[in-house]
């Protein structure tokens, strides 16, 4: 997958856990939860989809590596590319 | 420190298979129109089921829906639909005064088979399983979502009391004001069961699942050709207060708790006893210091099983012997509302103590000569001399046994 594939699929799953979100504006050097209304549940289900979706596992040691649609592409672009 | 034990009714809000609030409902009760349907289920397929249509996102996000039950939801549309109804303003009151007590018969058994029944896509991995698992099973979950939905910070519970839940939640409920332990009181029962295959499958093992081709006609109370219960979803939650606060504001008064009685079969896991029942009707119309004379009408629990609704018309005979109230049945509209049912059988009766009406039994078309009580309402509305005080049935497995009795406050 390319960084911009990335990018859309963590959009995709985001809009589907905030389904009341408005993400055509959103920031990719913004942490999420500032522009957002994400909790820590919410998180735990991006993990998830993750999980079910690509076979990416995060550890709890890298969440917050996941704080910004920035650093997530970036965290998952080696772990995603040879999807 | 005790306050005045008198506590009335205010506030009514609930959704039902055939009305998504007390008009509606009412209005198809005495139009004899019954709300139960067709549903496919996991392994199960097709059973018939009484399913509600209120719209969720009338005070839910989409959030709030994909996160938390079924059961929360119910109870939400509920409460918000009470407090509108009593003309309460959230915003006008001490929200730490409003307590949330919710009967239901059980919780926890849909989220639990939906999370298996997904994980076998995933090899039944555990890794699979949803974080959102325990904050959607634990048993307090729809009271909860009522006070995370609406900033309520009194307590918060469910009552868990097999499908005697409905009344047992409002006596709570009045039992929680008269101790002065809240202001206003959230109180009755909801149900998600419908959403929940074992149920439906356990009920067919025991045959005791009503089957019907016309699902309108499944379920069947006193009927000989009855044949089990129709389950069906449903909430209905009053705002209970003291009768002093509530007269004090200018509240509209539905109605007045005028007694109730609790008890156990102390029997069987399944079977009811009508001993227990007799009992429980018996008491409750002491603790209101009235007589079976003074009832004028009974909301009957029979839910259209064989062995059941004999079991409770040989109870009313005896605890009424030669009083003759109208006896009614909602089930046969609405089918099983499980923990709703109590609460949801009262709403639709609770107008006839201004219009005199009684909404009758539906589908019964051969009275079982077991079943045979005098005053039976049967497959059409009558109007009465007067409807001053309705006692309600409500009885579940294990042999739980609850009565209320409400009464026109004038």
């Amino acid at each position: 997958m390319t960084k911009e594939q990335i990018r859309s699929a963590i959009l995709q799953i985001i809009s589907e856990i905030a389904p009341d979100e408005e993400l055509g504006e959103i920031k990719d050097d913004v942490r999420l939860r500032d522009q957002l209304e994400l909790d820590s549940m919410d998180f735990l289900d991006i993990v998830m989809e993750l999980r079910k979706r690509f076979g990416v596992e995060v550890p709890e040691d890298d969440y917050m590596e996941l704080a910004s649609l920035q650093s997530s592409v970036t965290y998952l672009e080696p772990r995603m590319s040879h999807l | 420190m005790m306050k005045s034990e008198r506590v009335v009714i205010t506030g009514v809000g609930l959704t039902a298979p055939n009305g998504n609030n007390l008009a509606d409902y009412r209005s198809n009760l005495l139009a004899c129109k019954s709300g139960i349907s067709r549903i496919e289920t996991h392994y199960m397929g097709e059973v018939v089921a009484g399913v509600c249509n209120y719209d969720p996102l009338k005070y839910q996000k989409k959030k709030e829906l994909r996160r938390g039950t079924r059961a929360g939801s119910i109870a939400i549309y509920c409460t918000h639909e009470a407090m509108a109804n009593a003309q309460l303003d959230l915003d006008r009151i001490d929200r730490s005064r409003i307590g949330i007590y919710i009967g239901i018969t059980e919780h926890g058994n849909v989220e639990t088979e939906n999370e298996i029944h997904s994980l076998k896509e995933y090899g039944y991995d555990l890794k699979f399983w949803s974080h959102h698992h325990n904050p959607r099973t634990v048993a307090n979950n729809p009271a909860g979502e009522v006070t995370i939905n609406m900033g309520i910070t009194g307590p918060h519970y469910t009552l868990g009391a097999a499908c005697a839940a409905g009344n047992i939640g409002i006596i709570h409920g009045a039992q929680m004001l008269s101790l002065g332990e809240v202001d206003y009181a959230i109180a009755g029962g909801v149900s998600e069961t419908i959403h929940s295959f074992g149920v439906f499958a356990s009920f067919r093992n025991e045959g005791a699942l009503a089957h019907h081709p016309d699902p309108l006609k499944a379920c069947r109370p006193f009927d000989r050709d009855r044949n089990g219960v129709v389950v069906s979803e449903g909430g209905c939650l009053y705002v209970l207060e003291r009768l002093d606060d509530a007269l004090s504001r200018s509240a509209g008064i539905y109605g007045e708790v005028a007694g109730y009685a609790m008890n156990s079969d102390a029997f069987d896991f399944i079977l009811p006893a009508s001993e227990g029942q007799v009992r429980c009707m018996q008491s409750a119309m002491q603790k209101a210091g009235i007589s079976p004379e003074d009832i004028d009408l009974v909301n009957t629990h029979a839910t259209g099983t064989p062995q059941g609704d004999p079991q409770e018309c040989r109870a009313i005979r005896q605890a009424f012997h030669g009083a003759t109230p109208y006896i009614n049945n909602t089930k046969s509209y609405i089918g099983h509302t499980m923990g709703a049912a109590g609460a949801l059988e009262l709403a639709g009766n609770l107008p006839s103590f201004e219009d005199s009406i009684v909404h009758p039994t539906i589908n019964l078309d051969n009275l079982d000569p077991e079943c045979a009580m005098e005053n039976l309402v049967v497959n059409e509305p009558i109007r009465v001399p007067k409807v001053d005080c309705i006692l309600n049935n409500s009885f579940g497995m294990l042999g739980i046994n609850s009565v209320l009795i409400v009464k026109k406050y004038c």
